[in-house]
């Protein structure tokens, strides 16, 4: 972004947040916000801050997730819902290629175009700014480019929210993922809620973002509007009941796959692939050809998969991962381990959805402190 | 189409059994004509009395084994049919009737019938591949029509069916609905089940009852400890695992264990 005086933060009143939404829609976005559907928060169109969560909190355990009245009118006053931006951007089902035989008998490929949405993402949080930033490496930065992530990445525009709270499974401070947003964003909101007053510091992450701000009735932040936003960050992140230690997390999961806390899990966990689902940096996805009746059509789709599912290994003879503790070892050993030697950064940005959304409440940050410690009995010189 | 083009030839069967899993194939009103020209329908009473002799290319079986009569006739079907498929709880579980395998089906027969001697039956309601060989069993109580298109046209391309065999969470999860379980405290039995219904019971707010029987890995035993801190009761949780697909193994042991916990106890 360049250098102007635009990178000062500004002040928006929530009585004018419908300008910001106006703004979106007039250049051309259809805004993805959060919206109270089913019992939870989850993303959806949405197009005035009246179908924003208004008053509504989270409570998150283990398996546990409700929504709680605030008793204020926040709008942004919940941390996050079972589904992240992930199905927005690597949706659940894409048709990838369409088969059909011509008049002369021939078999004819099409692929089918990626749909190139013009959207905008409002209340994006540091954590899940990162987790795209993620999936960004893993689908569009490497040799591979996924050209559908790709086309539905492209046009994006991204309005982050900073938390001001925090839930009992959130441990961005963990991963330096939160609760600030660190980058990638457009615009950055914290919401400012007291007796006096409801509004908005807003920053500026691009020079789109610096653009529509512009274009905002805004006026410049002072002192106070920035302590109190200072203020709202530091409660997230003194909230924070979770840990993930991650000094040397690589070679202490390398050194224990054969402890026997992996045993142990496995007896609890259902294989059930809920935490791979909800993870937003989960990227994994099978093929599905089907064919119709009259075998003059053929259509490929691809869909989301996990390594909790047979099928994710099956090999000539049947599948690799047979027992359930080699799945929950490769989930585990994949995000916090095997990410490092791929990408060169965890596969975790301290969510906690995988944790929330298991439904018998396995909690990844305390099966990596059980298999941390003790080092794994059948290894030499665990580390 | 021509007469030169030879149509695979399909034969329905019915065992014990409420019908309802071959209707699903007169409900596919959208796709009967695609499926009668790609198929030629060749023994179906349910839906024409003009039956073609065997053998057959394609067989679908609706149904359990109840009887000594029955368990010869999957004999000779499959001696006909050069491929099998079985269809529904019945035909892959049992069927709600295998709950007759916890009981005693004598003391049953005395109850029903005036003149119980003349019942032949036998003490299990088994599932078809307890019989005879199966290619490929598809699951459900009823079937979903649009997995069962699936394998017809799987089986005319000669390839794979896609009907996964993973738990129905993966499908709340493909379709966006949120966990009745974690949001709601509603006891699901989603993730010991088998996909296929496209989770429709967690969209409506209710826990999934397993109608398409176990999934390929269950962990039955870790669900009912979760069940349990839910507050469903024991003859609640016994009861879960004893319905349609009470015969399926992990089902029938995980209500057995159930059970057996509770007599501890008491
Ligand atoms: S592993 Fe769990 S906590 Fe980490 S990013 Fe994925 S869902 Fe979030
Ligand atoms: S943890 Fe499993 S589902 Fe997730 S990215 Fe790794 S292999 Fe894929
Ligand atoms: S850890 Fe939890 S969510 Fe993940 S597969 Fe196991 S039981 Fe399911
Ligand atoms: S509602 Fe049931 S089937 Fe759906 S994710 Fe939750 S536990 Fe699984």
């Amino acid at each position: 972004m360049s250098e102007d005086a635009s990178a000062a933060p500004r002040y928006l009143e929530r009585a004018d947040f419908d300008r910001l939404l106006e703004a979106l829609a007039a250049r051309g976005y259809t805004v993805i916000g959060p919206r109270v559907e089913g019992g939870a928060i989850v993303y959806d169109e949405l197009s005035t801050s009246a179908e924003l969560p208004i008053g509504w909190g989270d409570e998150q355990e283990g398996g546990h997730y409700r929504l709680r009245r605030r008793g204020d009118a926040a709008l942004f006053g919940y941390n996050l819902g079972p589904s992240a931006w992930k199905r927005h951007l690597h949706a659940p089902r894409v048709k990838l290629l369409e088969a059909a035989r011509d008049a002369d008998g021939r078999l004819r490929f099409e692929r089918v175009p990626a749909p190139q949405p013009r959207r905008a993402f409002l209340g994006v949080r540091a954590c899940e700014l990162a987790a795209i930033g993620v999936q960004d490496r893993v689908l569009v930065d490497g040799a591979h480019v996924d050209p559908h992530y790709a086309a539905r990445r492209e046009s994006l525009f991204l309005v982050a929210v900073n938390c001001g709270q925090a839930a009992a499974t959130c441990f961005c401070t963990s991963m330096e993922t939160g609760p600030r947003v660190q980058g990638g964003h457009d615009l950055a909101l914290t919401e400012l809620l007291d007796a006096s007053r409801h509004g908005f510091l807003v920053e500026a992450g691009s020079d789109a973002g610096a653009a529509l701000l512009e274009a905002l009735p805004t006026r410049a932040a002072d002192a106070a509007d920035i302590a109190a936003a200072g203020a709202a960050v530091a409660n997230a992140a003194a909230g924070q009941v979770r840990q993930m230690a991650q000094a040397g997390i690589r070679d202490a999961l390398y050194d224990r796959l054969e402890h026997p806390r992996w045993d142990e899990v496995a007896s609890r966990c259902l294989s059930c692939a809920n935490c791979t689902m909800v993870c937003p940096t989960c990227f994994c996805t099978t093929v599905e050809d089907v064919t119709d009746l009259s075998g003059e059509h053929a259509e490929r789709w691809r869909r989301w998969d996990s390594c909790f599912t047979l099928d994710f290994t099956h090999l000539h003879g049947g599948p690799a991962r047979t027992s359930a503790k080699s799945r929950y070892r490769q989930w585990l050993t994949h995000k916090l381990a095997g990410w490092h030697d791929q990408f060169g950064e965890s596969g975790c940005v301290g969510c906690g959805r995988c944790i929330t959304w298991c439904p018998v409440g396995i909690d990844i940050t305390e099966e990596v402190a059980a298999l941390r410690a003790l080092p794994d009995p059948s290894a030499n010189g665990a580390s | 189409m021509s007469e030169a083009h030879s149509r695979p030839k399909l034969a329905v069967w019915k065992f014990a059994s409420c019908d309802g899993c071959q209707l699903s194939l007169l409900d596919c009103e959208d796709e009967l004509l695609a499926v009668a020209e790609a198929i030629e329908i060749a023994n179906f009473p349910e839906a024409s009395r003009a039956v073609v002799a065997g053998p057959y290319d394609l067989s679908l079986v609706e149904g359990s084994i109840t009887t000594p009569h029955d368990a010869e006739r999957i004999r000779d079907i499959r001696a006909q049919s050069k491929t099998l498929v079985t269809i529904g709880a019945c035909a892959t579980a049992g069927g709600i009737q295998a709950l007759r395998n916890f009981a005693d089906v004598e003391a049953f027969t005395r109850i029903v019938y005036a003149r119980p001697e003349y019942i032949a039956t036998l003490a299990e309601s088994t599932a078809i591949a307890d019989h005879v060989a199966v290619d490929f069993e598809l699951r459900g109580c009823p079937i979903s029509k649009t997995q069962l298109l699936e394998v017809i046209s799987a089986f005319l391309a000669g390839r794979r069916p896609v009907t996964p065999a993973h738990s129905v969470c993966v499908e709340c999860k493909l379709r966006g609905t949120v966990c009745v379980m974690v949001a709601q405290g509603t006891p699901c039995l989603g993730p010991a089940t088998h996909a296929g219904c496209g989770a429709i019971c967690p969209a409506y707010d209710r826990g999934c009852y397993g109608c398409f029987g176990p999934m390929e890995t269950p962990n039955p035993a870790a669900l009912d400890a979760r069940w349990g801190e839910l507050g469903a009761d024991r003859a609640r949780r016994e009861r879960v695992y004893r319905t349609f697909n009470a015969g399926a193994p992990a089902f029938r042991e995980a209500a057995a264990r159930i059970a057996a916990a509770d007599e501890e106890e008491s």
